[in-house]
């Protein structure tokens, strides 16, 4: 073990440490000048350094670890999923339809990605495995139809909750963001209080642009909570720290590979501990 | 797709060339400036570690500093070594071999390969007038297979015929029966998404890739992908070996960062970049005109 002190070399390496994880270049520094105000030229260990820095992530992170919560009242509780093309939102679904079926919940799929090819397909798939109906209609409809007539007909079946995907879209295509503000709208004329839930799936690889993508799907799809995919990779994810000293937005779980299981709740103190590498 | 990091180079390099005079300590607080950029950018940091560090040591040459315009010069520098780190000629998808020629796609989960074989398949049916057999080895993501079915029907190019149960390889030496029996010109590989921790399924892929003998190997990544961009690309090239790399969603306004650090690390180039999410929406990529725009000439 070597005790050496938390000098300018150590910080510079911590400072790498947390751009290599894609915590950008504001959050890192704040974050480095947190440690080094507290502990400058006190001998501290490489292991201690660490935990420091897993402190002051942890810090930032325990305040948006939030679980999706169905409430009982809402019949059906509306969650809808957005994002960008190939985050995770069709198998995000797939495994949240899962969990609250193995729950006891009454689970309604909504095929709302009338675009991508055998996406409806693949939700079916999903459905299947969950073993909860979807409501699909035939591919290039209007996709607030596909949601008006879903929410119609959980309503109609009592559901407890109703899982709603919708097509990947970048945040700088104005056309398709007003077609999100559209089945929000269209949502509200059979459930003035839905959707409950606006879930924004982000890719853990995505680097700096997800802070634009959190700030732009809040501003026009009413964004109300994130997952983060893809965290069985290497990428680690760290915008998400940016993110969350930035918007607030609660974390809801994460992604952590392609089956059914593979969602887990957020843990503000293993991700911050992933980051600081320990 | 640089708009961003275009803006931030072009203001730190304008304040070197407005100046008459510089120091060692103007070049060194301008490459501060410039590492600054190319990290908010998504530049992986060792990329960005050895682009500042080259700049610098060929900017702070005694001629550089003492010419009559050092600012110009040493903008000059950090273009040559821009371009050098992209490449300067465009390099298209190589054809040139036996029939039926193999393009493998491979990637991270999500990234667009699916997407990427039927814009390439489009564009080598309809403009180079090529016969193109796709095939779909990803047995594992749900409905990927009929996914490349669909897409094979909009954009008018034949697909393997789907039969349930068997394996990637299988599937891959069906595919190249099929085509040989067929007199394709080529045949496309789309594969299941794969994270490069998951040894078995970059096993996997190599093995396809062994048996098939394709021609292009192409790394299908997304410009808005961060500092991973280092890693996905070294365990593809290493563990499988890319020839090219195929950029999507151009079309967003990521600032592009991975195509620096992916060519960087891999020396592959290049060679598509993907603009949208039809198939007519692929584009090939200039570095020189890239390294220009970036820069503001
Ligand atoms: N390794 C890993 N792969 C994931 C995870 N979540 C999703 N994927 C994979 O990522 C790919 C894209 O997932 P989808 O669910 O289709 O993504 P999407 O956001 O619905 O995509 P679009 O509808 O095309 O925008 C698939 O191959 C999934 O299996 C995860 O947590 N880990
Ligand atoms: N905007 C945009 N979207 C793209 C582009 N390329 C692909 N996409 C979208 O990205 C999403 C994922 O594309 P796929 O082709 O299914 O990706 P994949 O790599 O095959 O995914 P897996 O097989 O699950 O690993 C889809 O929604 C595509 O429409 C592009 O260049 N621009
Ligand atoms: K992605
Ligand atoms: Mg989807
Ligand atoms: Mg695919």
């Amino acid at each position: 073990f070597s005790k050496r002190k938390l000098d300018a070399n150590t910080l510079d390496d911590l400072e790498d440490l947390l751009i290599q994880s894609d915590l950008g270049l504001e959050t890192t520094s704040r974050i480095t000048d947190a440690i080094g105000k507290g502990r400058f030229e006190k001998g501290i260990s490489a292991d201690e350094v660490r935990s420091v820095l897993a402190t002051e992530v942890e810090r930032v992170l325990t305040p948006v670890a939030k679980p999706l919560v169905i409430e009982p009242s809402h019949k059906p509780h509306v969650i809808m999923m957005v994002g960008v093309n190939g985050t995770g939102k069709t198998t995000t679904i797939g495994k949240l339809a899962n969990k609250f079926k193995s729950e006891g919940k009454s689970v309604v799929l909504a095929a709302g990605d009338t675009f991508r090819a055998a996406a409806i397909d693949q939700l079916k798939v999903w459905g299947e495995r969950a073993g909860v109906p979807v409501v699909a209609r035939e591919v290039g409809g209007d996709s607030s139809g596909l949601a008006f007539d879903a929410l119609k007909q959980a309503q109609a079946t009592g559901a407890d909750v109703l899982l709603l995907d919708t097509a990947g879209r970048l945040q700088n295509k104005q056309v398709l963001m007003e077609e999100l503000e559209k089945v929000t709208r269209v949502l509200k004329k059979l459930d003035p209080s839905a959707p409950h839930d606006v879930v924004l799936v982000l890719d853990a690889t995505t680097g700096q642009n997800a802070l634009n993508q959190v700030e732009v799907f809040r501003d026009r799809a009413g964004v109300t909570g994130l997952i983060m995919t893809k965290l069985d990779g290497t990428a680690r994810g760290g915008i998400l720290v940016a993110i969350a000293a930035k918007f607030g937005l609660p974390v809801h779980a994460i992604g952590v590979g392609e089956g059914a299981d593979d969602l887990q709740a957020f843990s503000a103190a293993d991700f911050a501990r992933a980051i600081a590498g320990i | 797709m640089f708009q961003s990091l275009t803006e931030r180079l072009s203001g730190v390099l304008d304040k070197l060339t407005r100046r008459g005079a510089l120091t060692e300590g103007d070049v060194v607080e301008a490459m501060r400036e410039v590492r600054r950029a190319l990290l908010e950018a998504d530049v992986a940091l060792d990329v960005v570690k050895d682009f500042t560090e080259k700049v610098k040591a060929k900017a702070v040459g005694a001629e550089v500093l003492r010419s009559v315009t050092p600012g110009q010069m040493v903008v000059k520098i950090v273009n040559d070594e821009l371009v050098a780190m992209l490449g300067s000629d465009a390099q298209p998808i190589d054809l040139h071999a036996a029939p039926p020629v193999g393009i493998l796609m491979v990637g991270l989960q999500g990234s667009g390969k699916t997407t990427t074989t039927a814009k390439i398949a489009y564009r080598l049916t309809n403009r180079d007038r090529k016969k193109v057999l796709m095939a779909s080895l990803d047995t594992r993501r749900p409905a990927a297979q009929e996914q490349l079915r669909v897409l094979g029907e909009q954009t008018g190019v034949a697909t393997l015929p789907i039969i349930a149960g068997q394996n990637p390889l299988q599937i891959a030496r069906r595919a190249e029966d099929a085509a040989k029996l067929g007199g394709f010109d080529v045949i496309i590989y789309d594969t299941a998404g794969r994270v490069t921790v998951d040894e078995e399924l970059m096993d996997e892929v190599r093995d396809v890739k062994a048996a098939i003998h394709p021609h292009e190997v192409l790394l299908v990544a997304d410009s808005l992908t961060g500092q991973d961009a280092v890693n996905t690309a070294k365990a593809f090239d290493g563990h499988i070996g890319v020839t090219g790399i195929v950029l999507t969603r151009a079309d967003g306004d990521g600032r592009g960062g991975a195509a620096l650090s992916m060519r960087a690390v891999t020396g592959k180039p290049i060679k598509l970049i993907g603009v949208g999410e039809k198939w007519d929406a692929l584009e090939d990529f200039h570095p020189g005109r890239i390294a220009s725009r970036i820069l503001g000439m």
